[in-house]
């Protein structure tokens, strides 16, 4: 026998058989785990390798081009100004101080917390033509409604506005940590070699922090291609609406399927492209020594233009909706939070709590198992079972709906055929239909708190435990989750937060007559009754501050070599 | 000779109180100074002031007869035509070394600005196979002498280096420095090392400053830093040595119980006054047949000598070095004499 198998024999604590069942057969748990939650994804996939011509022509006929110039319009107009308003932003909060700078520096953030569908709701209520903005311009020139010419809020224009007031914090977030990470002293030895700031911006700092930011863009495009509500309200014809159409509309599940499945390849290539810009940006690092980052105190002129240049994006992101959202619920709350407002509450809660509280089991379990007992089919199946991140959640809906429709027709087949009883749906349009969409699409966010959690753990500290004889299950509960007690709350809030915020999954998986906060604000805003909406609207904008609180207290402390002198 | 440099009473403050206190120094064309000086003694922000990266409240900075910072004007980096070699190097990683060495280059021709290059490359001996790989492709001696030659092509008036061995291994250090003289004195430039190593600093500058809580303590070449250092402090900070007491017995001599030291004492010591006096290793010889002797406490072996640790009968301690085939054991008595040519002496 040689030495290391001595050593495991006397480290292996003796197992509770129990335990040792589950832990023998963790990588299976694992991989069914994954092959689950990956199930509509790959269902989704799979359409495409059965194509059906007749759709595919029909599609092509009538609708695909619009969905595809109008899918692939957005993009451009967002990515464009996202990579504005959240580069430049970055740079001047990151290098100068002007007054304000540094709360700038985190309300900056502020736009996360509102849902592009709330904010569209909000700029069609001020832009309206019954709106504050065109009253008050009709007040002030004494014009009738059809003397004036306005812009639409309710067209692509509005769409790309209202879409990147509220995504461009994903470039802004990305940008910023690479300009701090950026070690300071390649742009002084820029300056050194007789450039001056705005050439060592174009210079160093940006193609230096261009893998960040277009791994920012890559999220706000994915964001954008996902988006329903908004393009829904202003009526623009995408992907997300088709698919919705083609199903409910047309009732033509199978051309939803193909649909969702090229929206899927446009997603495939956003990832690649996020993907490709990490990996590079590891080269990016000549660097693990910080020097002092100081911001550079501008003269008043430009201070305020910078002041002003910066708050732009943080006033028409949040300030003015969330105003107005304040101001509406305040005229409305008399007559809309009564009971049913409350249920609405209890909904959503209850969503949002089980979804988070499982996914957190899920990912402990997972990303557990992988750090225990690793092997190449754990680390594959963390990954597949990360994947509906990426996916929108109209297509998770799709993907969800079509097996678990099979499972149910099935059922009822056979038990008509064995029995002559029918058994009905058994599985589509309940609770546990909607909450395994929301692990589907929101798991990776738990598993990646709780991994990076855990890789902050030092694998000695296993030794140390498992040589003292604790069972790795012991270790887990006794050692690790205590360790990770903040991140676990992390991902819990996360996860949370972003349940109450999803509306096209929960628009078509919900049960019949079931409303949450996030669907109740959809009605509403369709029927026009835009200031009722608000309460609903307000208590999702609320509660998203929570994640904006979370990354800004991170941010607060990532400004390496920061006070620090020699 | 023309000055390069001159600071004149820089004073450097952040909120917490002042970082420098009154430096004043001059530097000629070509030479090369170094500050030396423990960490958070104010050496690297010194060299932030020259560069213009922080600005004085009391105090000028003139380069090249230019006057370039005081407490209310900054002429700003880009315009002082400095060259700067940094501790972690920052090369820009987006760049290929030949990027990177041309990036100073702006106002010459490609024809003049692919010259520059070769004479450097030629210069600092860099291969030229790896003109077109990335920084992150090579190793740490190749990335500092690349961080080097860009600093060094446009001929800057003067060049700074912050601590640029730091990062390389120790025994590297000393030669590189070596090295690193030679190609500057070589193309004649003007230059200031921080460093908190002093062999590196004996290796490569002809005049050193020695700097301790902001202050500059000593201007001077390696030699009276080592023998006839200003004060306590910079006695303590240079090489290796002990303190022993001692009585002035008149202008040039001092009494210790190890005998009697020749030299000048500092002004206005009075006979019988008590004072410090410092012994060096190389103060202190082994001589068996000397009739005074001293008891072996410890000892270091470093090659071709023993740096003994020596306890005198009052108990007092000093450092002897001696050849290391006189290999004595721990606590056995040995003969030593006292050959001192330098009398460093501070009151008590």
């Amino acid at each position: 026998m040689s030495a290391t198998s001595i050593n495991i024999e006397v480290c292996r604590p003796a197992g509770i058989p129990i335990h040792t069942l589950l832990i023998k057969r963790w990588d299976f748990w694992l991989v069914l785990v994954a092959i689950i939650l990956s199930l509509p994804i790959l269902v989704v996939f799979g359409s495409l390798f059965s194509p059906e011509v007749e759709i595919w022509k029909h599609l092509y006929e009538t609708v695909l081009f619009e969905y595809i110039v109008n899918s692939l319009l957005l993009m451009t107009g967002v990515g464009a100004l996202a990579l504005i308003t959240g580069v430049i932003p970055a740079w001047l909060v990151t290098m100068y101080r002007f007054p304000g700078s540094q709360v700038l520096e985190w309300a900056l953030l502020l736009p996360l917390a509102m849902p592009a569908y709330i904010t569209a709701y909000t700029y069609t209520g001020i832009f309206d033509i019954a709106g504050p903005v065109q009253t008050g311009l009709r007040n002030i020139t004494g014009w009738q409604y059809r003397d004036y010419w306005f812009p639409d809020i309710r067209s692509p224009g509005g769409a790309i506005f209202i879409l990147s007031s509220v995504l461009y914090p994903y470039v802004y977030l990305l940008a910023r940590a690479a300009f701090i990470e950026q070690s300071i002293c390649v742009l002084e030895v820029a300056r050194t070699l007789g450039c001056n700031s705005i050439r060592a911006f174009f210079k160093i700092a940006l193609p230096l922090a261009r893998p960040s930011i277009i791994a920012g863009l890559s999220l706000v495009l994915m964001e954008t291609l996902a988006d329903y509500g908004t393009v829904q309200y202003f009526g623009i014809a995408t992907f997300t609406t088709g698919i919705f159409r083609t199903w409910f509309g047309l009732g033509n599940s199978a051309a939803a399927a193909q649909l969702s499945a090229l929206m899927m390849l446009f997603v495939m290539l956003l990832i690649l492209l996020e993907h490709r810009s990490r990996h590079r940006q590891r080269y990016h690092h000549t660097s693990t020594r910080y020097s002092t980052l100081l911001q550079k105190k501008l003269l008043p002129g430009p201070a305020i233009t910078a002041a002003i240049i910066c708050s732009i994006p943080v006033v028409v992101g949040f300030l003015v909706p969330f105003g107005f959202l304040l101001q509406w619920a305040w005229q409305t709350y008399p007559h809309v939070v009564d009971t049913s407002f409350f249920d609405l509450v209890a909904h959503s809660v209850l969503l949002a709590g089980v979804s988070a509280l499982l996914a957190l089991f899920l990912a402990l379990f997972m990303a557990s198992g992988k750090r225990l007992y690793p092997s190449p089919p754990a680390s594959l199946s963390i990954r597949f079972a990360g994947m509906g991140y990426a996916i929108p959640g109209t297509v998770i809906a799709v993907g969800v709906m079509l097996p678990f429709a099979w499972v149910d027709n099935t059922v009822d087949l056979w038990l008509r055929s064995a029995f002559g009883i029918s058994s009905g749906l058994l599985l589509s349009g309940t609770l546990f239909v909607l909450i395994f969409a929301y692990l589907v699409r929101f798991l990776a966010v738990s598993l990646n708190t709780v991994e990076a959690a855990l890789a902050r753990i030092k694998p000695s500290i296993d030794e140390a435990g498992r040589c003292a004889g604790y069972h790795s299950l012991t270790l887990l509960r006794k050692v690790h989750i205590p360790m990770m007690r903040g991140s676990l709350l992390t991902a819990v809030l996360l996860v949370f937060v972003d349940v109450l915020k999803e509306l096209p999954a929960t628009l078509i998986l919900r049960p019949f007559n079931f409303n949450t906060l996030a669907v109740r604000t959809f009605e509403l805003a369709n029927e026009e009754r835009l200031a009722d909406a608000a309460c609903s609207a307000l208590a999702i904008v609320l509660a998203g501050i929570i994640p904006v609180i979370l990354i800004s207290n991170t941010i607060s402390r990532s400004r390496p070599g920061h006070d620090h002198r020699t | 000779m023309t000055t390069a440099l001159e600071l004149k009473q820089i004073t450097v403050a952040c909120d917490q109180g002042k970082i420098l206190d009154a430096v004043s120094f001059t530097l000629n064309e070509g030479e090369i100074g170094s500050l030396l000086g423990p960490s958070g003694s104010g050496k690297t922000t010194l060299l932030r002031t020259v560069a213009g990266f922080e600005q004085p409240v009391h105090g000028e900075v003139w380069i090249k007869g230019v006057r370039s910072s005081n407490g209310e004007y900054l002429v700003p980096v880009e315009q002082r035509n400095i060259g700067m070699v940094f501790q972690d190097y920052a090369l820009f990683p987006h760049m290929t070394v030949r990027e990177n060495i041309s990036f100073g280059l702006t106002g010459m021709t490609k024809f003049q600005q692919q010259e520059r290059t070769a004479e450097l490359v030629e210069l600092l001996g860099l291969e030229k196979g790896m003109m077109d790989n990335y920084p992150h492709r090579l190793s740490g001696g190749q990335q500092q002498r690349v961080a080097l030659a860009r600093a060094m092509a446009p001929r800057p008036g003067i060049l700074l280096l912050d601590e640029p061995f730091a990062s390389l291994d120790i025994e590297l250090r000393e030669q590189l420095a070596g090295e690193v003289r030679t190609i500057l004195k070589k193309d004649g430039i003007t230059a200031i090392l921080v460093s908190h190593n002093q062999l590196e600093a004996f290796a490569m500058a002809d005049i050193i400053g020695v700097m301790r809580e902001g202050r500059l303590l000593q201007w001077d070449n390696a030699y009276n830093l080592y023998h006839k250092p200003n004060c306590f402090h910079v006695a303590d900070f240079i090489g290796e040595g002990i303190f022993i007491p001692g009585t002035v017995i008149n202008e040039f001599e001092v009494k210790t119980e190890i005998g009697m030291i020749a030299g000048h004492c500092p002004h206005g010591l009075v006979s019988g006054a008590a004072v410090d006096i410092l012994i060096r290793p190389d103060d202190i010889q082994h001589d068996d047949s000397s009739e005074m002797t001293a008891i072996v406490l410890g000892k270091a072996f470093r090659g071709a000598q023993f740096l003994y640790t020596l306890e005198l009968e009052s108990k007092t301690r000093v450092l002897s070095l001696v050849p290391s085939h006189h290999n004595h054991p721990l606590d056995e008595s040995i003969g030593i004499r006292l050959e001192a040519d330098h009398l460093v002496a501070f009151p008590r």
